[in-house]
Order: C-alpha cells, then sequence, then structure tokens
C-alpha cells in the first residue's frame, strides 16, 4: 500500500524481495546499498542471525527522484528465506506494493525455488493480494555458478505468468538494479491507475 | 486492492503535527513521532537531529507488526502498548486505533507515569484526526496526483 503525502509532497512505496533460502536477496540489497549514492539511500539495517542469515527483515530506504513535483520514495525489504521463518515472511508481505522474486539458478536448488514461489502465493491469497496484480518480476540470481539450469527450462518453472525477468549475479551486481527499475517502473505505473 | 491508499493531507498533518509537538514538551520527551504500519514516518517532532527515524520508523512498524503475530497465535487482540527500558533512554510504543504507531523517546527528565497520562490523551486526539482522514481518503474524487503520469514521466526517473 503505497502512502501519498500531499504535505511532504512524496509517495512510499514498499517492495519487497522474497526467494528461498540463500538466493541472494540480502546481496541484492547489499549491492544496491554500496552503489547509490549517499543523499539517495538511508542506513541499510539487517535484523540476521550470527551466520549473516536474515532473521527477520533487511530494510533499504531509497529515493528515486521526483516525477510531477513528487519525490519517489521505495522501501526496500527482504523476506528470510528459510522455510521455518514464514511467519516472519508473512508480516513483511504487509502492505507490499511490489514484489521481487529472486531464484537461485543452480539445478539442486529447483524444489527450493519452486516451493518459495508456492509460498509467496499462498502468502500472499492470505492477505487477499494475488500474485497475479501485484507488480511483480523475477530474478534469476547466481549465472555466474556452473551447475545452473537453463534459462529457458527456469523460466517455464518459476516464471509461468511471464512477468518481467533477469538473470543476474547479485554478489557482482549484473542484473540488480536493472530488476529494480523493473519493479519500480510496475508500481509507478500502477499508482497510475490510482491504484 | 484491499488496503485502502494511505494518503496524508496538509490539514490532517497540520493537526497531527500539533498533537505531535505538543506531547513532546507535556511529556518531556526526547523524540515524539508517528509511523503507520507498514513502516512509514508520518510524523516527528524533538530532537529529530541526531535519531534516524526512517530506520527507527521501520524497527517500530516491524516490531509492531512481530508482537501483533504473537498476539494472535495467542487469540489476543493486538498488544496495543510496549515500553522499552534502557539504561539512558526509554521507549513507549502505542497503538493507535490498529492503525498508525504512536512512539514516545524519553530519558530521565521524564518519567513513565507522565509519558503513559500523555500519550492517552494523544491517542484519543489522533485516533479522531485518523478516522477523519480515512473517511477523505475513501470519499470518490479524490484523484490521484500520478493519474496523469506519463511513460515519460517514469522513464526519465531512471535516466540519470
Ligand atoms: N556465486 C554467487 N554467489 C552469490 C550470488 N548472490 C549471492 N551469493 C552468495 O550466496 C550467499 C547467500 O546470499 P544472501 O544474499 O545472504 O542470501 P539470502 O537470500 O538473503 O538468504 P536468507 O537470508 O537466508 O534468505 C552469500 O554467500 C552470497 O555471497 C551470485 O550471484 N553468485
Ligand atoms: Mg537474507
Amino acid at each position: 500500500m503505497s502512502f501519498i503525502n500531499y504535505m511532504a509532497r512524496e509517495i512510499n512505496c514498499k517492495l519487497v524481495y522474497y526467494g528461498p533460502g540463500l538466493c541472494g536477496k540480502t546481496t541484492n540489497l547489499q549491492y544496491i546499498y554500496e552503489r547509490t549514492n549517499p543523499e539517495a539511500k538511508g542506513k541499510m539495517i539487517s535484523l540476521a542471525t550470527e551466520t549473516e542469515r536474515t532473521l527477520f527483515f533487511d530494510f533499504l530506504p531509497l529515493s528515486l527522484g521526483e516525477i510531477r513535483g513528487f519525490k519517489t520514495r521505495f522501501h526496500l525489504y527482504t523476506v528470510p528465506g528459510q522455510v521455518f521463518y514464514d511467519a516472519s515472511r508473512k508480516l513483511i508481505l504487509k502492505g507490499v506494493d511490489g514484489v521481487i522474486f529472486v531464484a537461485d539458478s543452480q539445478i539442486e536448488r529447483t524444489e527450493a525455488n519452486l516451493e518459495s514461489v508456492e509460498n509467496l502465493r499462498t502468502n500472499l491469497a492470505e492477505q487477499g493480494y494475488s500474485l497475479d496484480k501485484l507488480p511483480y518480476v523475477v530474478q534469476y540470481n547466481k549465472r555466474d555458478l556452473p551447475n545452473v539450469a537453463g534459462l529457458e527450462e527456469l523460466r517455464e518453472m518459476i516464471n509461468t505468468t511471464k512477468v518481467p525477468d533477469f538473470e543476474a549475479v547479485a554478489r557482482t551486481g549484473v542484473g540488480v538494479f536493472d530488476t529494480l527499475k523493473a519493479v519500480a517502473k510496475l508500481v509507478l505505473t500502477e499508482l497510475r491507475k490510482g491504484g | 486492492m484491499v488496503n485502502p491508499q494511505m494518503v496524508m493531507y496538509e490539514e490532517e498533518f497540520n493537526q497531527i503535527q500539533a498533537v505531535v509537538d505538543r506531547l513532546v514538551r507535556d511529556a518531556n520527551a526526547k523524540v515524539v513521532f508517528i509511523v503507520d504500519k507498514n513502516g512509514q514516518l508520518i510524523s516527528a517532532s524533538g530532537d529529530i537531529d541526531n535519531v534516524d527515524t526512517t530506520s527507527l520508523a521501520s524497527l517500530t512498524a516491524g516490531n509492531i507488526a512481530a508482537t501483533g503475530g504473537m498476539a494472535k497465535l495467542l487469540k489476543e487482540n493486538e498488544f496495543a502498548t510496549q515500553f522499552h527500558e534502557g539504561e539512558k533512554q526509554n521507549i513507549h510504543i502505542q497503538l493507535v486505533g490498529n492503525r498508525v504507531i504512536l512512539v514516545v523517546i524519553f530519558d530521565t527528565r521524564s518519567s513513565l507515569g507522565l509519558v503513559r497520562l500523555r500519550v492517552k490523551k494523544a491517542n484519543e486526539e489522533l485516533n479522531h484526526i485518523f478516522e477523519q482522514l480515512l473517511k477523505k481518503v475513501q470519499e470518490p474524487g479524490a484523484d490521484s496526483p500520478f493519474a496523469e503520469i506519463t511513460d515519460e514521466d517514469i522513464d526519465n526517473l531512471f535516466n540519470d
């Protein structure tokens, strides 16, 4: 649920990075944080375990510039991917305006990817959202690794509704901003419809 | 859309800001701020140059979401009030009308008793203001300023 503030002339939107454990959600945010001008970003907050697995969420506030005199601000969140943190994932989806599904391209993560997409659908539906109506993009991450599934194969499995999708290597930043821009565009387009 | 769009207008913003400004003084607080349940900062007052209100806003919302989740498991209603006591500073968190969160940060210049008392009054006032705001937002004809934006506007945002 975006927040339009006429007083501050700001629009705030919430984006959530979703996906199985270790697929690279936190890495996406870290790269964005590193590569954004200080004036366009706030502090990145990571609520993580001692082994750097996301425990509750990562949070990164970003400003993307102005549209028609309104500052556009995006709040980026990641969910914890580990299966047993499902209660936390549900909480973070509340009020979401756009979702990025980060898939782990490695063949051995096929099952985990599919479970996670299904889990995303279920958790959204529980709150009365439909993934098919929400601004939504898919990222196939870890393309640098040798044991990855083919792009078309991944597409067929994960991106059944044919939303915009991107290959990525989040660790070095390949595809990270393309993914972000694509979902931000969809969210702003949705606002135009008076969402 | 399940949630009505959150919108803030000048009139209500000024009313809210007045309540928040007064609460800082009446409760001898360091900082007072209001966040919506999604973590977006609505209003802040007091010594805000020395705290990261954006981060605090997101963590407050996460905190309220987590305790709300716990309440649900216990078949409780929300836990409407929380208090965290530190060595030098304390945080009082109050859920207002199950919509927004009122946060008061105070130190030894104030006391929990005083903060509670002042928050209670502010809570009632804020509840009223937010109810009005919600009505206004739901009125037809409240056009989004984004209704007119073009693909070009959106593209331009990403070209720098
Ligand atoms: N080779 C390679 N490794 C990556 C890539 N992206 C992330 N990683 C690594 O994968 C590991 C997990 O990344 P995270 O970003 O923490 O994963 P996550 O999705 O946030 O995991 P959870 O917090 O448990 O849900 C880290 O060691 C990253 O450095 C990539 O594109 N290629
Ligand atoms: Mg993570």
